[in-house]
């Protein structure tokens, strides 16, 4: 298998620990060629220190990376060949313009680079102020300067950690709408991100960790709908509506809320359901199904025992149907 | 960014060619040239000399040149300015200036994150740690021969550019007594190099400037200190502070080579271990910070 054939990113057994504190914990991840891949969990998860593991920055316990098919533990630079991003936030040499700074990547990176300084700074729009010190930089273009630094890689392979952290939403919106484009120009992407929304937006993959280990991994819509039809239903009454629904097969997790009962349900049940009530008397003003969102769904997986509102399938999968794992 | 392409080229290439280590040292300097710290360290090593020169020169026009030991010699010859000087600066502070970068060259770029930032490009860390090695050697013969240079002008515009007498009592002409002058400072480099690669560990293994800078010239001290505690006397010819003064056997007629041998051996038994020691630890190091 040559390495353009090798998958972009390939974790297995990836642990690492620090004297009693376990970060990360047997975490193996897929990157498929060309996809836009959500890597999420809440803080201290270990999404950073895994993204460091990978570039190489640090040394895992046990396991291994690799980066299409290259272990940059043991072929160091050679490895990273295709491969750009930064890992927290995107640093540089305060006391050097942005083009300076580039200037020294591009060394760095070989000669190919240097030529494409202009090029990147137009892409995130900072020509402008290119000649000045990056010291002077709001948080925001130092996210971009970041961006512009991985894309001098020609990368085929982009790790971004939280890229829109600390944006606006002007920015954050600017941010999106240029992963997105990357991603159509046919860059693989790994994002590890807190905008819930976003990586909605823009992954087709996801691998949720929580307290080092990975809870889910696959795709998306996988997910969604391993997380259970919802519904959401407005009635003339109710506090009667959740009494009935209580009393019916396959209807869990009722919630009233501001804009009616959210609950989850089988379609099969809410025949049942919507037949119940209008033999107890409450009318039905609307009834609508609604697929879970990222957000549900991840709070979901983080905050409790990820087996509970799951259909839980072979541990330990990672095919493309997705899969929870884990966290028995 | 919304309203712009990305690059044409993103998804192809890839295949960048490595750069050298010769263009990895070179932006080490550029990096070095572009920090204020950077110069003060070199404004010490052109002051003091400056100073040395103009003080003496108010001595002598005070009629009180034969004040000091030195005075007279001085007044014979300006190239004994930077001999005198290399004698006054070469225990304390050029291990000093060459601490200030060495100490600071790793741990200042784990400070601000932007290590992780260069060892994520095309370069083996095998590549960045000899360029910050070869960038802190740079930077600490820079200001030995600076401060010689600024020496040796300032001494020749006061006092001439006459015959010197040596340490021996001998005579020579001024211009192989210039050439002794580079000849020392270039002796010298060997102790001094060797504080740099202690400067370059502490600097790698503590990741803090300050501390870096701190332990290395404290260690400095500590030879000191040992050199002058009675009963260890038979160590003090193993001890880096004491070929500080390697460079005199040049200025010996004829030229004693056994202090610069001596001091190379010696210099190598703490600069070899320490550069080892360095070169390990970053090789294997977590950069977790920034």
């Amino acid at each position: 298998m040559t390495d353009t054939e090798a998958q972009p990113v390939r974790a297995r057994g990836l642990v690492k620990r620090y004297k009693e504190i376990l970060a990360v914990d047997h975490i193996d991840l897929n990157v498929e060629a060309g996809d836009v891949y959500g890597f999420l969990g809440p803080n201290g998860a270990g999404k950073t220190t895994t993204l460091r593991m990978a570039l190489g920055l640090i040394t895992p316990t046990e396991g291994a990376v690799e980066l299409f098919g290259r272990d940059p533990l043991r072929e160091g630079a050679r490895a990273l060949e295709g491969v750009a991003g930064f890992v927290e936030a995107p640093r540089f040499y305060p006391y050097l313009s942005a083009r300076k700074n580039l200037e020294l990547l591009a060394a760095l990176d070989g000669a190919d680079a240097a030529r494409r300084i202009e090029e990147v700074l137009a892409v995130v729009e900072l020509s402008p102020r290119a000649k000045h010190r990056v010291g002077g930089y709001s948080h925001g273009m130092r996210q971009r300067l970041g961006i512009a630094a991985a894309l001098l890689r020609s990368p085929r392979l982009l790790i971004l950690d939280e890229p829109a952290t600390g944006l606006d939403p002007a920015g954050m919106r600017d941010m999106r709408l240029l992963i997105r484009r990357l991603a159509d120009e046919g860059i693989t992407i790994l994002l590890s991100s807190h905008q819930l929304p976003e990586v909605q937006e823009l992954c087709d993959r996801v691998a949720i960790v929580d307290s080092g280990r990975v809870v889910y991994e696959g795709a998306l819509a996988d997910l969604r709908r391993q997380g259970g039809a919802g519904y959401r239903l407005r009635t003339t009454d109710d506090a009667r509506a959740l009494q009935v629904m209580g009393t019916q097969p396959g209807v869990e997790h009722p919630v009233a809320g501001e804009h009616g009962i959210g609950f989850q349900s089988q379609e099969s049940h809410v025949g049942a359901l919507s037949l119940a009530l209008a033999q107890a008397g409450v009318g039905i003003l609307a009834l609508t199904p609604e697929l879970a969102t990222l957000e549900d769904l991840f709070f979901r997986l983080t905050e409790s025992d990820a087996a509970e509102p799951f259909a839980r399938p072979a541990k330990g999968g990672s095919d493309s149907t997705g899969s929870l794992v884990g966290t028995s | 960014m919304s309203s712009v392409a990305a690059p044409a080229t993103a998804p192809r290439a890839a295949h960048l060619r490595r750069p050298s280590t010769i263009a990895v040292y070179r932006w080490e300097l550029r990096k070095l040239v572009s920090q204020k710290r950077t110069y003060m360290g070199l404004a010490l090593a052109v002051i003091l000399p400056l100073i040395f020169v103009i003080v003496q020169n108010v001595h002598q026009h005070q009629g009180r040149q034969g004040d000091s030991i030195f005075a007279s010699e001085i007044t014979q010859s300006g190239l004994a300015t930077p001999v005198l000087m290399l004698l006054f600066e070469s225990v304390f502070f050029l291990p000093l200036i060459a601490s200030l970068v060495a100490g600071d060259i790793v741990a200042a770029e784990d400070g601000n994150g932007t290590l992780k930032t260069i060892l994520t490009r095309s370069v083996d860390r095998s590549q960045v740690f000899t360029a910050k090695l070869l960038a802190a050697a740079t930077y600490g013969a820079l200001a030995v021969f600076l401060s010689a240079a600024v020496a040796t002008v300032g001494g020749i515009l006061s006092w001439g550019f006459n015959q010197i007498t040596t340490f021996s009592g001998s005579i020579v002409s001024a211009s192989e007594g210039l050439l002794l002058v580079f000849a020392a400072n270039a002796c010298y480099l060997i102790p001094l190099l060797t504080v740099a690669c202690i400067g370059v560990l502490l600097s790698t293994a503590t990741r803090n400037s300050t501390a870096s800078v701190v332990g290395t010239i404290g260690f400095v001290i500590l030879l000191f200190i040992l050199a002058g505690i009675p009963g260890l006397e038979g160590l003090k010819p193993y001890l880096l502070t004491e070929q500080f003064q390697n460079w005199q056997g040049l200025l010996r007629t004829p030229t004693d080579w056994a202090p610069v041998w001596h001091s190379l051996w010696v210099c190598a038994l703490y600069a070899g271990p320490a550069l080892f020691a360095a070169y390990l630890v970053f090789l294997r190091r977590d950069v977790a910070g920034g």
